[in-house]
């Protein structure tokens, strides 16, 4: 597979939007999920005899229970703002992976059976029948969607293809054609407690590890605690954190700022994972029970606060959605958010992003940094679709950009911007997200970084940028796979608190 | 009273009771439909004002499309913003007395009028000319252009070429309003203007000219962003606190 995985040439950047090529992805599709991890986590096993009838329901009760949904397949007025927003249509060429394109797979099946015109003129409208087909278009083209949410920005009415995506990807789910990558991912959440399938035992002994490598460094004993009830902070963090690289540069990272400022924390085996993956596959079944291991994990232990590392998606669901499923945050006035919410400290916000936190202590000096440790880099800073235009951070909108930038800059005397058009709300995705950080895609996910190529290039040649630090776990693990085919050294990726790690100075302050 | 005005004044009144009643059946339906998350596209305003201001500024800015693109956002925003002011000209079709404001308003509708056709023809000629913007575009994208031109264009027509009666025309109105219908000028163009208007009236209910109150509707734009400060909940959602 990956022998025929070539990289796109990168264009003069800014460019005009490509040409049509259309069916070039047609090809590209994960591996449908076994029976096995389908019915693990309460899917049936295969597509099976009427499941027409069973998909259009589970589209009805969709409907019924997402506004987002209703309005946004009614909404479109195929204007096209959205067509050459998508990394993937831009790194592809594939019409199918415009926007709109995208929604009018599942919006033509909706205005078949589901509105006047449809059922009366389907051909008028571009509505048509729900065959196997057309689903197995939705499985190709659902899954070259990484619900990155950057056509949302441009849209007149605010319609998010991530929506749409989630949507149809539960559907297929439904009816037993659910997505291997995520499906089984979402089976070892449960089972294990994280992504990766990284059991207690070895997650205990990888830090143990971290302790020995970091006292070595450093020549201070920084702690990477693991279940220990009554610490003030539950850190919830990407398992890629523990062992990947350069992902476990952060968590030392974030050690160090906690041994600095002399806060307990506390890692969990139950909640060895900040990562939901019900977000991508779009049940709210998935997506709530996943969450639910944090506030169990918190309550348990006894935690005052909690704070999630660099992780993109994690922090949309902490951020946006943990108080609705789990009571994580603020403002509840029930039985259920009240157990957790009297118990957590509301002088701080919950959940808390680690780069809240850090910048915090930076603010109020309670760091002692050495931003010329960092002098061998250029850095420059990619925001995550996730962070960038699904959650926020501190207290005024926008903090999410702000917030990063100024610990990068507080830790690093040479930072500079890549264009604004691909920053910010902006943001051009990795190519990764979503569910699609999987080898069978590879290709997709080369393709689909081509945008954020071009803008890295452009800082390159300019400024001799050599190190791009990201907040996001698959960001990280997407751009070390991918940069090696844009002709970049895979090292240039890492996140911010590996940068704080760099600067950091432990012992006491002077 | 010819058969012809008695046909328009049934086709009117169904007309208006399909737009009326289907407008308001969809929004029942928006606004009865629960959104169970938080997901505004962020940056997003914090507050239910800032929100309404954030609401504001896509009605009468468009300022996610300005972002998309200018020549879209002209164009859109010609035809719209003209198609606003030649509404408010035709309310003098349904005021007696005319207010004062009003009358002001009336003679600037003609160039909005310019204004709209020339929003319409851009948008139109996007849809052939852009490879894009043509994969996407369905038979009904297009008949929806030819509709709004026709109405846009047989107007000018009664404006510039073939006066009307208008001072009949606004008594035809003026007596649907207050159920005692009174004889239209028997005239080709203004017929073939009025059928169109009431063809928009019917299909709106049912087409993507539902973008009107869907906006409103928009989660990522008619939410605040204030997840953590504040619980979220649809009721349906409600019942699975607590349960495993």
């Amino acid at each position: 597979m990956a022998a025929d995985v070539k990289a796109p040439p990168l264009r003069e950047f800014p460019d005009v939007p490509p040409a049509l090529v259309p069916d070039a992805m047609a090809g590209a599709k994960p591996y449908v999920a076994s029976d096995k991890i389908q019915q693990a986590i309460g899917f049936p096993g295969e597509l099976t005899e009427g499941w027409e009838g069973r998909a259009l329901g589970r589209m009805g009760e969709l409907l019924d229970r997402y506004r987002s949904l209703r309005v946004y397949l009614d909404s479109c007025v195929h204007c096209g703002a959205c067509a050459d927003k998508c990394h993937y249509f831009l790194g592809t060429q594939d019409p199918k992976n415009m926007p709109v394109a995208r929604q009018e797979l599942m919006r033509s099946v909706y205005r078949r059976y589901f509105t006047l015109p449809g059922k009366l003129f389907p051909r008028l409208v571009g509505a048509r029948d729900l065959t196997k087909d057309v689903l197995d278009e939705w499985y190709t083209y659902y899954h070259q969607c990484s619900e990155c949410r950057r056509c949302s920005v441009f849209c007149p009415y605010g319609i998010d293809t991530a929506e749409v995506t989630m949507a149809a990807r539960e559907i297929m789910a439904a009816v037993g054609m659910g997505q291997k990558y995520s499906n089984e991912i979402i089976g070892k959440v449960h089972r294990i407690g994280n992504n990766l399938g990284l059991p207690g035992p070895a997650l205990a002994d990888t830090l143990t590890g971290l302790e020995e490598d970091t006292l070595e460094e450093t020549g201070a004993s920084v702690r990477f605690p693991l279940d220990e009830a009554g610490a003030e902070v539950l850190l919830v963090t990407p398992s890629a954190d523990f062992f990947a690289e350069p992902h476990v540069e952060s968590l030392i990272g974030y050690a160090k700022v906690f041994h600095a400022a002399g806060i307990r924390w506390t890692l969990s085996t139950k909640a060895s994972e900040a990562g939901n993956f019900g977000l991508f596959i779009g049940n709210y079944d998935q997506l709530r029970r996943i969450a639910l291991r944090i506030r169990e994990a918190a309550l348990e232990l006894g935690v005052k606060r909690i704070v999630v590392g660099e992780c993109g998606h994690a922090w949309r669901v902490a951020y946006s959605f943990w108080n609705t499923l789990a009571g994580i945050g603020a403002g509840g006035d029930d039985p259920f958010a009240r157990a957790l919410q009297s118990q957590l400290d509301s002088r701080y916000r919950q959940p808390m992003h680690i780069c809240e936190l850090t910048w915090d202590l930076i603010r109020r000096g309670a760091l002692t940094l050495d931003p010329e440790a960092n002098d061998h880099r250029v850095v420059t800073f990619h925001d995550s679709c996730n962070v960038a235009r699904g959650s926020g951070m501190g207290d005024h909108p926008g903090g999410q950009f702000t917030i990063p930038r100024d610990i990068v800059r507080a830790v690093a005397n040479r930072y500079v911007e890549m264009d604004p058009g691909t920053t910010l709300e902006r943001t051009f995705c990795c190519g990764g997200g979503g569910g699609l950080l999987t080898d069978e895609l590879l290709d997709l996910r080369v393709k689909g970084a081509l945008p954020r190529m071009e803008a890295l290039q452009e800082v390159v040649d300019r400024h001799g940028v050599n190190f791009m630090a990201t907040i996001c776990a698959i960001c990280k693990a997407q751009f070390s796979k991918v940069l090696p085919y844009y002709g970049f050294k895979m090292g240039m990726v890492g996140g911010v608190h590996q940068l704080v790690s760099t600067a950091i100075r432990l012992g006491a302050k002077q | 009273m010819s058969a012809a005005s008695i046909l328009f004044a049934i086709l009117f009144y169904a007309a208006g009771t399909v737009f009326v009643g289907g407008l308001a059946w969809r929004i029942r339906v928006y606004a009865r439909t629960p959104a169970p998350l938080k997901i505004p596209t962020t940056p997003a305003p914090t507050t239910r004002g800032g929100v309404a201001l954030r609401l504001a500024r896509e009605v009468a800015l468009f300022e996610s499309l300005f972002k998309g693109g200018v020549w879209l956002w002209l164009f859109a925003w010609l035809f719209h913003a003209g198609l606003a002011l030649v509404l408010l000209r035709h309310l003098r079709y349904f005021i007696e007395p005319v207010w004062a404001w009003l009358a002001f308003v009336v003679p600037l509708g003609v160039y909005a009028g310019f204004a709209m056709i020339a929003g319409l023809a851009g948008l139109w000629v996007r849809r052939v000319a852009v490879a894009r913007v043509r994969y996407i575009s369905t038979p009904s994208d297009h008949l929806m252009l030819a509709l709004l031109v026709a109405i846009g264009l047989s107007g000018f027509a009664m404006r510039f070429l073939v006066h009307t009666d208008v001072v009949a025309v606004k008594a035809f109105f003026l007596g649907l309003m207050r159920l005692d219908p009174q004889p239209l000028p028997a005239d080709p163009l203004l017929y073939l203007h009025l059928a169109l208007v009431a063809a928009l009236m019917l299909v709106f209910p049912f087409s993507k000219l539902l973008h009107a109150p869907g906006l409103f509707f928009s989660p990522s734009r008619n939410q605040p962003d204030d997840s953590r400060e504040r619980r979220h909940q649809a009721a349906w959602a409600a019942p699975l606190d607590g349960r495993n």
